[in-house]
């Protein structure tokens, strides 16, 4: 390598870089940063977009518009960030073409930062809080989403002048084997969620013998409920190519596939535009910054099966065979893509590759717990106030993570249960709460770290029905080649529906949890091995639940269709108030005596839209389980049509 | 054949050279596969027969082979879609806030199962595993775009939506019909 050469080279491109960001962030004209992520569009980011560069060019204001990322709290989206010389960075929430028009009008041409619709400033000052005296940030530590939301995401530059490529530039000057080092060092676990030592894996991949190796970044992020990975891709992907060059550099590899799963279309488009523009700056391809050492990176878009994030079948499926996991050893950091050794490493895991060597292992290893180093990101969804993402160090409890970060379930509504992991993970009620999160306590409470995905359940969610739903899930995701995992998952599916619909048996309970055992002893890869995770944790922490189900043929939750009846309480029902008449979907409510509403049970779908619509000041639609509890009501009078005749 | 069916079902002809021309851009190697069916797919809307043999044929490897490996993909499809493609998102978070329900709400108002195509192409259902908007449960896509916090009333709406626009549609070519007999 020729240090001198590739010091001039990434010289350059950072003087190129700043000299692109300075020309916006010099504070001469106001700048509005808009979060164009999937989620952000879902909630009509591009409507608020096209608006804001409509009115600008109409009132001739001279503004920068930037389409950046997601900050992760999409519960705010639409979200738009404001600079105007003489204020601090604004971020405004909820932004709608109406809220657009009034900071168009009032802030940018005008004076005033319209403070209603400010969540917070960005930076220290005198007029406004800021978004950092909010509780969250108490607990929040942002490294992999430090950028996300505040650079151009299809701008090179943006990544280069905020540190990007840094580390790359230090890799490049330096001993392979010394960034394993530091790599082992830091004591970094692949993020993935099985948490196996990073740089462990790289020197396995280093020392197998063998010219051709590759680096691939698992973006199959198929657990529902997580988007940590979707929105890394999508607002800052180049720190997952500098982490997958990085990666490369270290093991020897010549080339390196991103698989992005199926369901991610922005994210596929996003990342083929950042490795186009990191070939065109000299960061990828042949002699990488003039150095001897060359890499280039594929972008192959998954074709929707959940088994398709366990490494060996990922690999089976960048083959363009059927993608069936094998068993391991071999693993693929000796016998990977074609046979070849190969590093599969998880978005995250990658990401956090360039902060580690930039920084040092003793800064990443003074983050965290003794055996899970770093922050974790989590994505909240489900019953919770603030739904999006939270980045927090290693160690931080459920109970911090849900209250103080995400603010708590939302309309006075009781905690129920976390679901962490996805359907490999578990359910933790509220007696696990203050279990600090890492790799190993969660496995000991009977969940798992997995992707990330954090979905909260309150009193309304009927946790037998909930892992059904996974069972439903696993069973139809099984690839089919273990006969337990393809078979046995089945039996159990039946055996919850069952349960669900008030037909199951006392030694139910017993059975679910012998199939698990021979789930989890006869399955190959993941996904069988921790496919009754759902199941076991629900038994162990709601066997109550089950119980009611059994034995009452009730459901506490009130959830189960077959279980539960809605019934209007004549008590309640104003009587000339039409509300739930009008929206019932199958037209199941009827006028009964004195105008009072009665619900035909026949043609009830227990869709729960009736609930909705009566106004609260009445509250006539309850909800009732078990189904003997149902008052008998007046039978629907016979059509007037067929009265006549 | 009317317009709207030929733009479903395209001439053998047509699928004929779409394909010629897809396969074109690929080398003859057997870890093209899966690219190749998503290019077709993309192209066409679906995979038909004739691309399958095709494609085996390309790759000097067994039809079956082909077969087996597009129907374990759920992203694959084997029947044209519909004009207006509904996928209902079950991921959890969509599920803890009564996706389900949804489901149910699209298959009761288009009589469809999830997985269907309405008999004159205008809707296909599906389900899809989570788009990862998690914070808008429940969410459905409906022809690419993203609909969040979705009630049984909002998918009545949806659909009387697409009703009012075929309506018109159908009112202007029957104007454009009536003008040009004039």
């Amino acid at each position: 390598m020729q240090p001198e050469a590739v010091k001039h080279r990434f010289e350059q491109l950072q003087k190129l870089a700043n000299a692109n960001w300075q020309s916006i962030e010099d504070g001469s004209k106001p700048q509005v940063l808009i979060g164009t992520d999937t989620a952000g569009r879902a909630s009509g980011a591009i409507e608020v977009l096209e608006f804001f560069r409509q009115e600008l060019a109409t009132r001739n204001i001279d503004a920068v518009i930037t389409e950046v990322g997601s900050t992760g709290y999409c519960y705010a989206d639409p979200s738009v960030i404001i600079t105007k010389p003489g204020f601090p960075p604004i971020y405004y929430g909820y932004v709608t073409q109406g809220i657009a028009s009034r900071l168009i009008s009032d802030f940018l041409q005008g004076n005033d930062p319209c403070f209603e619709f400010a969540i917070g400033a960005l930076a220290e000052n005198d007029i406004i809080p800021t978004i950092y005296e909010q509780p969250r940030f108490k607990y929040e530590k942002r490294v992999l989403l430090s950028r996300c939301g505040f650079v151009d995401p299809g701008d090179i530059d943006h990544y280069i002048a905020n540190n990007g490529y840094f580390a790359l530039f230090k890799t490049l000057q330096t001993d392979p084997q010394n960034i394993i080092n530091e790599i082992s060092l830091s004591g970094l676990r692949g993020l993935g969620g099985a948490g196996f030592p990073t740089g462990q894996k790289w020197q396995i991949c280093r020392d197998s013998s063998g010219d051709t190796r590759y680096v691939i970044c698992n973006a199959d992020e198929g657990d529902p409920g997580a988007f940590m990975d979707r929105t890394i891709l999508e607002s800052d992907p180049h720190s997952v190519v500098e982490g997958m060059i990085i990666a490369a550099c270290a093991v020897g590899a010549a080339s390196g596939y991103i698989y992005v799963r199926a369901e991610y279309p922005l994210a596929v488009a996003r990342m083929k535009s950042a490795v186009a523009q990191a070939r065109d700056k000299g960061l990828l391809g042949n002699d990488i910054l003039g150095s001897s050492f060359s890499f280039d990176i594929e972008v192959v878009q998954g074709s929707g099966a959940f088994v398709c994030g366990e490494e060996t079948a990922l690999i089976a499926s960048l083959e363009g065979k059927r993608g069936w996991p094998r068993s391991r050893p071999p693993y693929p950091a000796t016998a990977g893509v074609w046979g070849k050794p190969t590093i599969i490493d998880n978005v995250k895991t990658l990401a956090y590759v360039p902060y580690i060597i930039a920084n040092g292992s003793a800064w990443f290893s003074s983050i965290g717990t003794p055996s899970s180093k770093g922050t974790a990101v989590f994505a909240l969804a489900g019953k919770i106030v603030n739904t999006g993402l939270a980045e927090v160090p290693m160690g931080t409890t459920l109970r911090q993570i849900i209250y103080d970060v995400g603010g708590g379930i939302p309309h006075g509504k009781k905690f129920k249960a976390v679901q962490i992991g996805g359907p490999s993970g578990g359910c933790l009620p509220e007696s696990m709460l203050d279990l600090p999160i890492d790799f190993d306590s969660l496995n000991e409470a009977g969940a798992i770290m997995g992707s990330g995905g954090m979905v909260i359940l309150d009193e309304d969610n009927c946790m037998v029905d909930t892992a059904r739903y996974f069972l439903d899930f696993t069973h139809s995701e099984s690839c089919g080649k273990c006969t337990f995992c393809r078979l046995g998952t089945w039996q159990m599916l039946s055996l919850l529906e069952d349960i669900t619909q008030g037909k199951g048996k006392p030694d139910d309970i017993q059975f679910l949890e012998e199939l698990a055992t021979d789930i989890k002893q006869g399955s190959l890869c993941g996904l069988g091995q921790s496919a009754p995770n759902p199941v076991l944790t629900t038994i162990r922490y709601f066997r109550d639940e089950y119980d009611a189900h059994i034995l009452e043929k009730r459901c506490p939750a009130k959830v189960c269709a077959q279980l539960t009846a809605f019934y209007i309480d004549p008590g309640k029902c104003e009587r000339s108030c039409d509300a739930c008449v009008g929206t019932c979907p199958t037209e199941a409510i009827f006028n009964g005596k004195r105008g009072i509403k009665v619900i035909d049970q026949e043609e009830c779908v227990k869709c729960g839209t009736c609930v909705d619509a009566c106004p609260p000041q009445y509250r006539a639609v309850l909800k009732i389980s078990p189904l003997s509890e149902l008052p008998p009501s007046e039978p629907r009078p016979e059509p007037e049509s067929k009265r006549d005749e | 054949m009317t317009h709207l069916q030929r733009s479903f079902i395209p001439e053998d002809t047509e699928i004929k050279e779409d394909i010629a021309n897809i396969l074109k851009k690929y080398e003859s190697h057997r870890g093209n596969l899966i690219s190749i069916l998503q290019d077709v797919q993309s192209n066409l809307g679906y995979l038909p027969r004739y691309a399958l043999t095709e494609v085996a044929c390309f790759l000097g490897i067994p039809d079956s082979e082909v077969y087996s490996t597009a129907t374990f993909y759920n992203q694959f499809r084997f029947i044209p879609p519909g004009r207006h493609q509904i996928k209902v998102c079950l991921g959890t978070a969509c599920q803890i806030k009564g996706g389900s329900m949804i489901l149910q709400s699209w298959e009761r108002e288009l009589q469809l199962k999830e997985g269907q195509t309405s008999d004159d192409h205008e809707y296909s259902l599906e389900r899809v595993a989570c788009v990862g908007c998690c914070a808008l449960a429940p969410v459905a896509v409906v022809d690419e775009r993203v609909e969040g916090k979705v009630s049984p009333t909002r998918v009545k709406g949806i659909l009387l939506g697409f009703d009012l626009q075929r309506k018109r549609e159908h009112e202007k070519t029957s104007e454009k019909e009536s003008g040009d007999a004039t």
